[in-house]
Formats: C-alpha cells, sequence, structure tokens
C-alpha cells in the first residue's frame, strides 16, 4: 500500500542544513527497512506554471493556482502495510523535516475501481 | 412464545450479538459496510422470521450465519458488476469457523478501529455506537442533535476513509495499547457524559439512554480487557455517577446538587458495584490513573451516609493526585470546589479567581465562584457570577437550579 506523505511548510525559507540532514538520514531508514518509493523537494511555488488546456489554446498562468499560507515544499511517497505503520512513518518524517505534514492514501489495487461517476 | 417474548429476545439478541455479527463479519469481508449492512439485514430477517418459525436455539449462530449469507448476496451482486476473480476469491473462501475466544477478540479490534486516532473524535463516537453498539443512524443523530443526513454523511465517510486509508482491523501492539485504550475511554465517557449532562434547551436533563449504553460499552470492554485499571476505573466512575441518576434531578426538573441529595434514592447495588471495582484497583497496587482516581473520589462521596459525613481531606488528597497527572484547569476548579469544605470559601475562591484566564467561558466556573460568594455574603458579585453561570450553561435541569439559587440571594 503506498501513502503520499506531504511536507507542508507554514513558514517562508528552506530547509536549514541541520534538516537537510535529518532528512537525509531518515530516507535512509526508509531504504533500509523497505518503506521507500519515492521522495523530492519543490522549489518555491513562486516558481510554478499553471497550465490550462481544456479549452482551444493552452493558457498559462504565472504563480501557483492557489494563494495560500501553506503551500507544498516536498514529498514522500512510502510503502506501508497499514496506516498505523504509515503514521509512525509519517511521525517521524515531520520530525525530522520540522515541518507539518499530511499523509493520504493512493487508491490501490484494493480499492473497487474507480468508475469516474 | 407470545409475540412479546419474541420481541424482547429480539431486542435482547439485538443487544447481546450486534457487536458480534459486525466483528466477525467485518474480519471474514475485511470491509466495515459490507459488515454493517449485512449485520441489518439479519436482524431485519429475524423480525420477519422468529415470530413464524420460533426464536432459534442459538441466536447468535443464526444471526452470524444469515448475515454471512446476505454479505455474500451483495458481494455476488456487486462482482456481477465489477470483477469476476474477486468473487472467485471470496466464494471459496472456506475458513473453518472462528473459535469463541478468536470472536471475543474481533469485537476488541472493532472498537479499536472505530476510535482510531486518524478520525475526528466526533467520528469515533458516532462510529463506535453504530458499529459497536449498533444505535441506528437516526438515533445517533438525534443523541449529538445533529441532522441525520449530516451523521449519515460522517459515518459513511469515515468507512470510506478506514477502507482506503487502510485504518488496520486489530488489536494495537502492547506498546501503542496504553494511549489507544485511553483513546477509546475517552470516546465512552464523552458518550456517558453527554447522557448525564444533557445540552440543548428541549432536551431532557439526563438522557438515560445515552449513560445506559456507555454503560453496557463500557462492560464489555471491561469483560475484553478484565486487567486493564482504567477500564475498570471508569466502568466504576460511570456505575457511581449512574447510582445518583434519580436522586440527581427533581420532580419540577431542577438539579440537585451532591449535598442536597436524598441519598436513600441512589441505587445500592450500583453503588456496591462501583466500590468493589475501586476496591479491586486499591488492591492491584498499581498507580491509578485518571479515571480511577475520579471513581475513587465518586466512592468517597458514595461511602458518606450524610453530605457532613464526606470525608473532605481524602477527596482533596485525591485531587492532588489527579492534578499531577492531569494539569487541566478543570480538575483545579474541581479540587477548589473540595477545597471550599476543608479549607473554607475563602481559600477556595481565590483558588477559583487563579483560572479566570482559562474557564471564563464555562459555566462550571462561574457557578462554583457564585456559590462560594453567595456563603461568603458578597450577593451582589455572587448574583454577577449566577448570571453568567445562567447565560453558559446548556442543560435545563442545571439552568433551573442556578436560576433558584439567584433569585433566593438576598
Amino acid at each position: 500500500m503506498h501513502y503520499l506523505v506531504s511536507v507542508i511548510f507554514d513558514t517562508a525559507g528552506l530547509a536549514t542544513p541541520d534538516e537537510m540532514a535529518a532528512i537525509d538520514a531518515f530516507n535512509d531508514r526508509l531504504k533500509a527497512e523497505g518503506h521507500w518509493v519515492f521522495a523530492g523537494g519543490l522549489a518555491a511555488p513562486s516558481t510554478a506554471t499553471v497550465i490550462d488546456n481544456r479549452g482551444e489554446e493552452a493558457l498559462f498562468t504565472d504563480g501557483p493556482f492557489l494563494e495560500t499560507k501553506e503551500y507544498l515544499a516536498g514529498f514522500w511517497i512510502i510503502e506501508a502495510p497499514d496506516l498505523d505503520v504509515a503514521l509512525k512513518l509519517a511521525a517521524e518524517g515531520s520530525k525530522h523535516c520540522n515541518r507539518k505534514v499530511e499523509i493520504r492514501p493512493f487508491l490501490g489495487v484494493e480499492l473497487r475501481p474507480f468508475r469516474g461517476e | 412464545m407470545s409475540v412479546i417474548d419474541v420481541r424482547e429476545a429480539i431486542t435482547r439478541a439485538h443487544h447481546e450479538e450486534w457487536a458480534r455479527v459486525v466483528a466477525a463479519l467485518t474480519r471474514r469481508f475485511g470491509d466495515l459496510d459490507i459488515a454493517e449492512e449485512a449485520a441489518a439485514e439479519a436482524f431485519a430477517t429475524a423480525v420477519e422470521r422468529w415470530p413464524a418459525d420460533g426464536v432459534p436455539p442459538n441466536r447468535g449462530a443464526w444471526l452470524t450465519t444469515t448475515a454471512n449469507r446476505k454479505a455474500i448476496d451483495r458481494i455476488r451482486r456487486e462482482n456481477k458488476r465489477d470483477d469476476k476473480q474477486k468473487e472467485a476469491q471470496i466464494l471459496y473462501n472456506d475458513d473453518p469457523p472462528e473459535p469463541l475466544g478468536a470472536i471475543d477478540d474481533d469485537r476488541l479490534r472493532l472498537i479499536f478501529t472505530c476510535c482510531h486516532p486518524a478520525l475526528a473524535t466526533e467520528t469515533r463516537v458516532a462510529l463506535t455506537l453504530r458499529m459497536v453498539g449498533g444505535l441506528t443512524v437516526p438515533e445517533i443523530a438525534r443523541a449529538f442533535l445533529v441532522q441525520e443526513t449530516t451523521m449519515e454523511r460522517r459515518i459513511t465517510r469515515a468507512k470510506a476513509k478506514i477502507k482506503a486509508a487502510r485504518i488496520p482491523y486489530r488489536v494495537p501492539s502492547a506498546k501503542d495499547l496504553p494511549a489507544r485504550v485511553s483513546g477509546v475511554l475517552a470516546v465512552l465517557y464523552l458518550v456517558f457524559n453527554e447522557g448525564y449532562l444533557a445540552t440543548g434547551p428541549d432536551t431532557d436533563p439526563v438522557r438515560h439512554d445515552l449513560t445506559a449504553e456507555a454503560i453496557r460499552l463500557t462492560r464489555l470492554i471491561r469483560a475484553l480487557m478484565p486487567q486493564d485499571g482504567e477500564v475498570a476505573g471508569l466502568l466504576a466512575l460511570m456505575l457511581l455517577t449512574e447510582a445518583r441518576r434519580a436522586a440527581r434531578v427533581s420532580a419540577s426538573g431542577e438539579l440537585i446538587t451532591l449535598d442536597e441529595q436524598d441519598r436513600g434514592a441512589w441505587d445500592v447495588a450500583l453503588v456496591a458495584e462501583g466500590h468493589r471495582l475501586v476496591r479491586e484497583r486499591l488492591a492491584a497496587g498499581v498507580a491509578p490513573g485518571r479515571y480511577q482516581i475520579l471513581a475513587a473520589i465518586s466512592a468517597v462521596h458514595t461511602s458518606a451516609r450524610e453530605a457532613r459525613d464526606t470525608d473532605w481531606s481524602q477527596v482533596v488528597a485525591l485531587y492532588d493526585q489527579l492534578v499531577r497527572l492531569d494539569p487541566s484547569p478543570i480538575i483545579a476548579l474541581n479540587r477548589a470546589v473540595a477545597v471550599a469544605e476543608l479549607d473554607g470559601p475563602e481559600v477556595a475562591l481565590a483558588a477559583v479567581d487563579r483560572l479566570e484566564d482559562k474557564l471564563a467561558g464555562y459555566h462550571a466556573y462561574h457557578a462554583a465562584r457564585a456559590d462560594l460568594l453567595r456563603r461568603l455574603g458578597r450577593s451582589q458579585k455572587s448574583r454577577a457570577a449566577y448570571d453568567k453561570a445562567i447565560e453558559l450553561a446548556g442543560n435545563t435541569a442545571e439552568t433551573a437550579y442556578l436560576t433558584r439559587r439567584r433569585d433566593q440571594l438576598g
């Protein structure tokens, strides 16, 4: 079962060297214990471009699609057998990156097929 | 068997077997939604069939078998639409029947899943009452004064989250158990308190259906976890509180405080059972948790034949112990009320006033101040405090009591 752990920034500024080191150590552990799927940090929301190509031609808008105080700064995708295990990992992730995190399950194979009704 | 006997048998079976049926089916099918629906259908079938066919000798087995069949019917129907492969999987799952011990365990699993920390508190309460308690959605909606559709949505969303996020169906590991048990007990205490001090202008001051349900579920957890001190503590606390129910509200619907209650109207059997549990915990010689201390305080009160016989120094000592465990301002307020009996209202008032920052929006804070000011003869200030308490109180019996007290001020 895969979970997305989103790292939420509520203060300006990137991770400090200490935080980066803690994140690296945590990543190593995730890999060693078989929970690692993928992870990454994102550049500032001001670097984003929103694209809408539902109409006749693609529209490009400079900046994030939502102006908010909290934004996505990075994420982990982890593998865990159930939410209890995933919650423990997410709690450690929050401690290591020194940020709030949100955990959400991916729609997995054990779910009923999504019929897009 | 008469119609009334059959109806009683069905009600009793519902009380005794509902959680067992839902828990066994959840384990077998891995899906709360299927388990809940199939259990409800099985009971509906019992209502239809038992009056004609007679009540089966083993009601639990009859209900579980019927519910199993209903669940398989539903899965077959759905699989015809979606996925032939899954059908094969479930229909050929012929696990041997579970031994009785494992079924008891299933109910515990069910409770821990419903009270999972990833669910909001109000959701845990609703889900526990539905899945473990077997209350209907309209009953739960009425209990918490929300619309039926709102409650239905809350429960549906919770079931979907449990499934999608894979909240596990198991008893937590020994390391996590104390925290998780305390989460379960918090849900039951919330249900009990909503019954004991029901809120809402048109609500009965005591909702016996809710206090009874909370006690029933706590008894179930006690039976499943007989060694847990806090489970015993919470059950004792509920019993000793419930024992005073008949004496707590006057015929005219006004709250009667502990010191003015007719102690002869207390339920002797419940008091005895509560005292037995408190003694059992004392004998265990393990440092007590919050509920055990609260139960011990209740035991001191219910041991006094008259209010004036209350051993206040013991009550205050127990509150001291509780404050060390739980430094919440509400505990500090209750301690101050006990201190008034030991050291006088002047000392108590000073302690209560120190809590103003934290409790200014809590009716009991103003009610306690009003009473202490009244005893100190400061009528004007007392009146203002009663006004504030009445404004904030949500329980009709409390409002009536506070209003009378205020109007009696000289």
